[in-house]
């Protein structure tokens, strides 16, 4: 599958883009567990946010799912996802605020997160469970003009440098058709947050969130009451085609290493590439990145027909982060004690793979919906 | 102030390429990419374009494949493009292609024209001095800062000592440096905008000059393999077998 000019031309300059802002960068960013939150403006700039965003907040006025998977395969290419990450949280906090939100919240916010001037996220999972969504206790109460919300969220992306939280509350009964999503804007009274350390993504904030009576005014509310749940599903298929495509480009990456490598390195008197096991780890790498990636390209091509490809969305997550991992090994054993070395893209890209394995929906989780919409 | 860029089409200097056999021109693919060179160029231009109400015209030679590197410097905001695209043109040498380009400018209104110091492919690092003596134009080169008033421009031209400052009455040619601007991205939307704009195909005909390359290449051989370069060992003296080596190299 050819892409269009247009978009080869904008894969071009997002390349750039990464190659000269990002990744000379990301060693430092990520030991110092934080990136300049002006690489927001300048993605803002570049337009990296509009995809899916109307031309009147800014946005490119229609959804592409390609455009969207070039700049997540791209992103990728620094070597550190959690760069790419945290600016993505706008692209799982804001098209809920774009697909339900009332004009005045959306002129509000759409047109500073575009800019890269405000910061979006998304907060689904709770202490208490992230996999099972219809379950979630964060609560709204409504209260005249405002909702009160109280409870907690964790593990939530840009939580620490978010001015607009995408909130799942319960508004109403138990279970899944008691959900709201509800816009909390980061500096009213009784929100806090407190940081998490983790194993990879480094670079990207992670929080845990905490609502103590935080008075919401009721337009932030998106849709009505009780379509949370349809909204959050909505978003999904989109984050799920941005991961894959995100570890479709580390899954490069870490075979270009690998490769790079394998032709420099001699051992015994000869590079590495001359040896058979090594020239068929290579090979086995390329051989599922390239399976992975015209499966994504495929459903790409069915998003931006108006298909909702739930099914196989899941399942192409899984061979997704599958084959990220087994790149981010295979990669490692070619570079060797290189890639136990902080700093080495290897390295990172190693402490990566949990979080894509588990985030945007657990393997366990992505094989499971698979088999119920396959009717198994 | 209406400013005309000269800028050029090269082959992905990333990707592999081959030379014809036949004439040992360089095989220049459909999807070529602007000449990085090229962008300091647009970007200066548009800079001074919106700073005095002006636009931007690209003027480019070679063969057109699939615009790629027309488009880009289309999106990054120049108004339109006048390309010549002339078979019996390939393999041109320098003065050919300041005949062709002169000619191509002196069709448009103009102020200000504004080339690349250097092609990456070609980097004969003429064609802009003779496209100015070509119009009969001042020509301000090596430009690493450009300012004006609409009417006059002075550059700073980059010497080994520091730098020179020359200024000019308009019309004037410039060319500048890497660096001189920091090049903007083009944004997906400028892509898409880029894609209405007019580029205007021309020959060499059209522009009533002659389609000669004015050089023929006989043959091509490849540089010599690199020698090995020599090995000084320190034994507490190594530091002035250097200096006397780099001194007979009459580098320092
Ligand atoms: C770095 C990072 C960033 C994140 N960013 C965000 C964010 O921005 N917003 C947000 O809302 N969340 C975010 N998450 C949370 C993420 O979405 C959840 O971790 C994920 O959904 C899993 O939820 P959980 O951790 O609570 O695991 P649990 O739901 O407790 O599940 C634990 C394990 O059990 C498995 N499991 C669960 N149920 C079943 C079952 N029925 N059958 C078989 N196996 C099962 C799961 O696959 C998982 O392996 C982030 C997580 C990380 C690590
Ligand atoms: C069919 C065809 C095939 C060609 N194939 C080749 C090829 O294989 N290799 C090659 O190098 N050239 C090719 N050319 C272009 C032309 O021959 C060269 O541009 C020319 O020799 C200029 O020399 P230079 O690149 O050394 O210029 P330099 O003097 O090094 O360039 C300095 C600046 O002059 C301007 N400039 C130079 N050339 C052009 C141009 N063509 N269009 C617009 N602005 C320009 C740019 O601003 C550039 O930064 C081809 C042209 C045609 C019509």
């Amino acid at each position: 599958m050819r892409e269009p000019d247009e978009h080869r031309l904008f894969r071009r300059t997002v390349a750039e883009f990464v190659a000269n802002e990002i990744t000379p960068h990301v060693a430092e960013w990520d030991e110092a567990e934080e990136f300049p939150r002006d690489l927001y403006r300048k993605a803002g700039e570049l337009g990296l946010f509009g995809i899916g965003f109307a031309e009147e907040h800014g946005g490119l006025g229609t959804h592409d799912a390609l455009l969207l998977a070039i700049v997540a395969e791209e992103l990728a290419q620094c070597g550190a996802g959690g760069i790419p990450a945290s600016l993505f949280s706008n692209y799982i906090g804001a098209p809920p605020i774009q697909a339900a939100g009332t004009p005045e919240t959306q002129a509000e916010i759409l047109p500073r997160m575009l800019s890269g001037d405000a910061v979006c996220a998304l907060a689904i999972t709770e202490p208490g469970g992230g996999s099972d969504v219809a379950n979630l206790s964060t609560t709204a109460v409504a209260d005249g003009d405002v909702y009160i919300v109280n409870g907690q969220k964790t593990f939530i992306t840009s939580g620490m440098r978010a001015d607009y939280v995408t909130t799942a509350v319960r508004t109403g009964d138990d279970g899944a058709a008691g959900l709201s999503l509800l816009v909390v804007p980061t500096d009213l009274p009784g929100f806090s947050t407190t940081p998490l350390q983790k194993m990879g993504w480094w670079a990207s904030d992670t929080a845990t969130l905490y609502f103590d009576d935080v008075a919401v005014p009721k337009r932030y509310l998106l849709g009505e009451e009780g379509q949370g749940f349809g909204l959050i599903m909505l978003n999904f298929n989109h984050e799920r085609l941005f991961m894959i495509a995100g570890m479709v480009g580390g899954s490069r990456l870490l075979f270009d290493e690998a490769l790079d490598w394998a032709r420099e390195r001699e051992t015994f008197g000869r590079p590495l590439a001359t040896r058979q096991v090594v020239r068929h780890k290579l090979v086995e790498m390329d051989r599922r990145i390239n399976a992975t990636r015209a499966w994504m390209a495929e459903l790409i091509d069915r998003v931006d027909a108006g298909e909702a490809p739930v099914a196989q969305l899941a399942e192409c997550k899984v061979q997704a982060s599958r084959t990220l991992e087994f790149c981010a090994r295979e990669a490692s054993q070619i570079l060797g004690g290189a890639s136990y070395l902080r700093g080495n893209p290897v390295e990172r890209l190693y402490r990566e793979v949990r979080v894509n394995a588990i985030g945007g929906g657990s393997e366990e989780i992505m094989i499971d919906l698979a088999a119920r919409q396959l009717g198994i | 102030m209406k400013v005309a860029v000269c800028v050029k089409q090269i082959p992905d200097p990333a990707s592999d390429y081959s030379l014809d056999p036949a004439t040992h021109n360089l095989v220049r693919p459909a999807e070529q990419v602007l000449d990085d060179t090229d962008r300091y160029g647009v970007e200066m231009a548009l800079q001074i374009a919106e700073q005095h109400e002006g636009s931007v015209t690209l003027v480019s030679m070679g063969p057109s494949g699939n615009l790629q590197g027309i488009r880009q410097a289309l999106a990054m905001g120049a108004d339109k493009a006048v390309l010549v695209d002339d078979e019996e043109l390939k393999g041109s040498d320098s003065l050919t292609t300041a005949k062709v380009l002169a000619a191509a400018i002196a069709r448009e209104e103009y102020d200000l024209v504004i080339a690349g110091t250097e092609s990456t492919d070609g980097y004969s690092g003429i064609v802009p001095q003779q496209v100015a003596a070509l119009l009969g134009i001042p020509s301000l080169t090596y430009a690493t800062q450009v300012d004006t008033d609409g009417s006059s421009v002075s550059i700073r031209r980059q010497t080994a000592a520091g730098y020179d400052e020359v200024s000019a009455s308009t019309p004037v040619l410039v060319s500048v440096t890497a660096g001189v601007v920091e090049p903007r991205y083009p944004t997906f939307k400028g892509i898409m905008q880029a894609k209405q704009k007019p580029v205007d195909t021309v020959t060499a005909g059209d522009l009533g000059v002659e389609a000669s390359p004015g050089q023929a290449i006989r043959s091509v051989q490849p540089a010599p393999a690199r020698e090995a370069g020599e090995k000084v060992v320190d034994e507490g003296e190594a530091h002035l077998q250097v200096v006397a080596a780099l001194e007979q190299a009459k580098v320092v």
